[in-house]
């Protein structure tokens, strides 16, 4: 009987092209999603040094980052120029280098286009037990298929262009079991930014994560996007859930995924990836659904996270003394005094997006909260950017673009919008933001914006009372 | 890659945990086609207090940064590795990296060296007054009071690191067994086969 192995050895064993004597590997890239913005550089060199692409049919480009979330045609159904030079120069990079290289690209006002991470699921395109690779550090998102998935640099982008491989060691192993049942008003982005909070922005450092647990197997795969998304926020290489039916249910008809008999052969292996009863972990941590609560963060780096019903914390009461500064740091930022009420907290911003929580759930859950009612006259911005054209299909199909815009939100054109700060979606210097996005960063959002990360449910919930607000008092 | 073996002089002592590379480089500079240019937005939050490290003349043309745990945690940008290096820093020294800034420095020739905390606290102070010196080769970071910390390295990105070596040159040498592997997959797994978009 062979040795028993976890879901990510099985990956990785799989895609060991070379081995050095040294241990590193030689990796097979299955997937490798491009966007505009660290993508150009890798063009260019290819250009430099007459490098081809090796395998422009596993290579999918989509623009996103940059992409204002305002109407892309005009009345006469021609595209609408990207007024910032700059940005509009990253995208005509795109669209030049795409088909010169052969690669299949969709373009800016596709129904297909949207957020790469979204967009990879939604086609079919991302699998699970392949290799995932985007220059995008939130590449991890397609870990919540089974996939091995990770973010690489622009060099690396190159690499996997010219040789579908990259160099790698193993990363190890890490299990994040979270049993139990979730309670009332908690979603897989609570669950994430929970799990962020126990092992700190740096607990998964060196470790790829499998996400396992009774709460992780009850979760649709939108929900596993979501938690998976955020591997990277507390350190990790990439996250893991293993594929199963829920999974194979998602995947089946996708445009690019696989059909007819090689959709069967396909599920067949899909089946045996799951780790092995006796397989080891280098490290496992377990949760506790009960301790999960609507879950908000206060400082400037995703672990500092609290419940709703939690307190601005003491920088002082850190046993960590450089913790103790970052937090006074964060603090000062972020214009809070110690000791306030996270329920107290006003804020005038709020955005429904990102590659964490924009997919169809995502929204239906923030409609669900908005459904007959309005934003408070003190939120003087709200914006739901949907992940994709198709999801906003969707959801128009659902009606609910109706109950955002009545409760007085912009409906907006898909892409990364303000969950980075390179369109023009931006929060102003000082000013809150409830924000379904991942990284509540130092200027983020904007020179001097200050995010508070929050599941779509709960953002819509500050949206309507104008304060961070337990989602549970909308309870019906 | 340019090849880089030893880095000597001053050291920017910033000693943040989880300098994240929003702050390294903000996205809004990131909207360039280039790989040079950066080091004018780099470190650009920082930058706005007043005074900072980045703008004391003590450290200026510092080919060294020290910094806490984490440093470069968040975004893959090489960006902010291409910052650092454009504002001339050839070295950064952590208790700890994020995977993805580590790899990116390395493709870069800018050394991410990891030492334990109380190393970090040592090479604070020196900083403030005195040259930091990194020897590759030995493996070494000292200082003129005696100090000597010896750090890890991957075998591999070392000999990359002090040779220069092309990656994708290194790889495309394995071209014959890159095309093993996809003849394998092809007959082993043929439903990987994407259908065009």
């Amino acid at each position: 009987m062979s040795t028993p192995q976890t879901l990510y050895e099985k990956i990785w064993n799989a895609h060991v092209v070379e081995q050095r004597d040294d241990g590193t590997c030689l990796i097979f890239i299955d997937r490798h999603l491009v966007h505009e913005v660290t993508s150009p550089q890798a063009f260019e060199g290819l250009r430099a040094a007459g490098r081809r692409v090796r395998r422009p049919d596993l290579t999918l480009a989509v623009p996103d980052h940059n992409l204002p979330t305002t109407a892309r045609l005009d009345s006469h159904g021609q595209p609408i120029p990207i007024a910032d030079p700059e940005s509009a120069q990253q995208l005509e990079a795109l669209e030049r280098n795409a088909p010169e290289f052969g690669i299949d690209y969709i373009n800016a006002s596709d129904a297909k286009q949207g957020i790469v991470h979204v967009v990879g699921p939604e086609q079919g395109f991302s699998l699970p037990g392949t290799t995932i690779v985007c220059g995008d550090s939130h590449t991890a998102c397609h870990g919540g298929l089974g996939a091995l998935a990770f973010g690489i640099g622009t060099s690396e982008v190159e690499h996997v262009l010219a040789t579908q491989t990259l160099q790698l060691t193993r990363s190890k192993s890490m299990e994040v079991r979270v049993e139990g049942e979730l309670r009332a008003g908690v979603s897989a982005k609570d669950v994430v930014l929970h799990i962020t909070g126990v092992l700190g922005a740096a607990g998964g450092s060196g470790h790829v994560i499998e996400y396992t647990g009774s709460v992780i197997r009850a979760l649709s795969v939108e929900g596993r996007l979501t938690i998976s998304n955020m591997a990277i926020e507390h350190g990790a290489r990439a996250g893991l859930v293993a594929p199963d039916d829920t999974t194979f249910a998602y995947i089946k008809g996708r445009p690019m995924a696989p059909s007819g008999a090689n959709w069967d052969a396909a599920v067949a292996y899909w089946r045996t990836l799951a780790t092995d009863p006796g397989a080891t972990y280098d490290k496992v941590v377990s949760i506790d659904a009960a301790d999960i609560a609507p879950s908000v963060t206060w400082g400037t780096s995703p672990e500092d996270v609290l419940p709703i019903t939690g307190i601005v914390p003491d920088p002082s009461a850190f046993a960590d003394p450089s913790k103790q500064e970052a937090a006074r740091k964060s603090l000062d930022y972020m214009g809070l005094t110690p000791g306030t009420r996270m329920t107290d907290i006003e804020v005038q911003n709020i955005f429904i997006g990102s590659c964490t929580n924009s997919r169809i759930e995502d929204l239906r859950a923030a409609a669900e909260i908005l459904k007959g009612r309005k934003k408070a006259a003190n939120v003087k911005w709200a914006i739901v950017v949907p992940g994709s054209g198709l999801v906003k299909q969707q959801a128009e199909d659902e009606g609910l673009d109706r109950i955002f815009t009545d409760a007085g939100f912009e409906w907006r054109e898909p892409g990364c919008s303000a969950c980075l700060g390179m369109n023009p979606d931006k929060v102003p210097p000082g000013e809150r933001c409830a924000s379904t996005s991942n990284r509540n960063f130092v200027g983020r959002q904007g020179p001097g914006a200050r995010t508070h990360l929050v599941s779509p449910a709960m953002a819509a919930a500050a949206a309507v009372t104008g304060r961070l607000t337990d989602v549970r008092e909308f309870a019906s | 890659m340019k090849a880089i073996s030893r880095v000597e002089g001053r050291a920017y002592p910033v000693g943040l945990k989880n300098i994240d590379t929003d702050v390294i480089i903000p996205a809004v500079w990131l909207k360039t086609i280039s790989r040079v240019g950066l080091g004018k937005g780099a470190f650009e939050s920082l930058r706005a207090v007043p005074g900072n490290v980045f703008d004391d003349p003590e450290y200026a043309g510092a080919p060294i940064l020290i910094a806490g745990d984490n440093f470069g945690c968040g975004s893959s940008r090489e960006h902010a590795a291409w910052a650092m290096a454009d504002m001339g820093i050839s070295a950064v020294i952590a208790p700890s990296f994020s995977d993805i800034f580590s790899g990116n420095a390395f493709k870069n020739g800018l050394l991410a060296i990891v030492l334990p905390q109380a190393a970090i606290d040592r090479l604070m102070e020196v900083a403030r007054t005195d040259d930091i010196h990194i020897d590759l080769e030995t493996q070494t970071v000292t200082t003129p009071f005696q100090d000597r910390f010896e750090f890890e390295i991957d075998p591999f990105r070392k000999h990359c690191l002090i040779n220069g070596v092309d990656e994708i040159g290194l790889t495309l040498k394995s071209s014959d067994a890159i095309s093993v592997y996809e003849a394998k997959l092809s007959a082993d797994r043929p439903w990987l086969a994407p259908n065009p978009v």
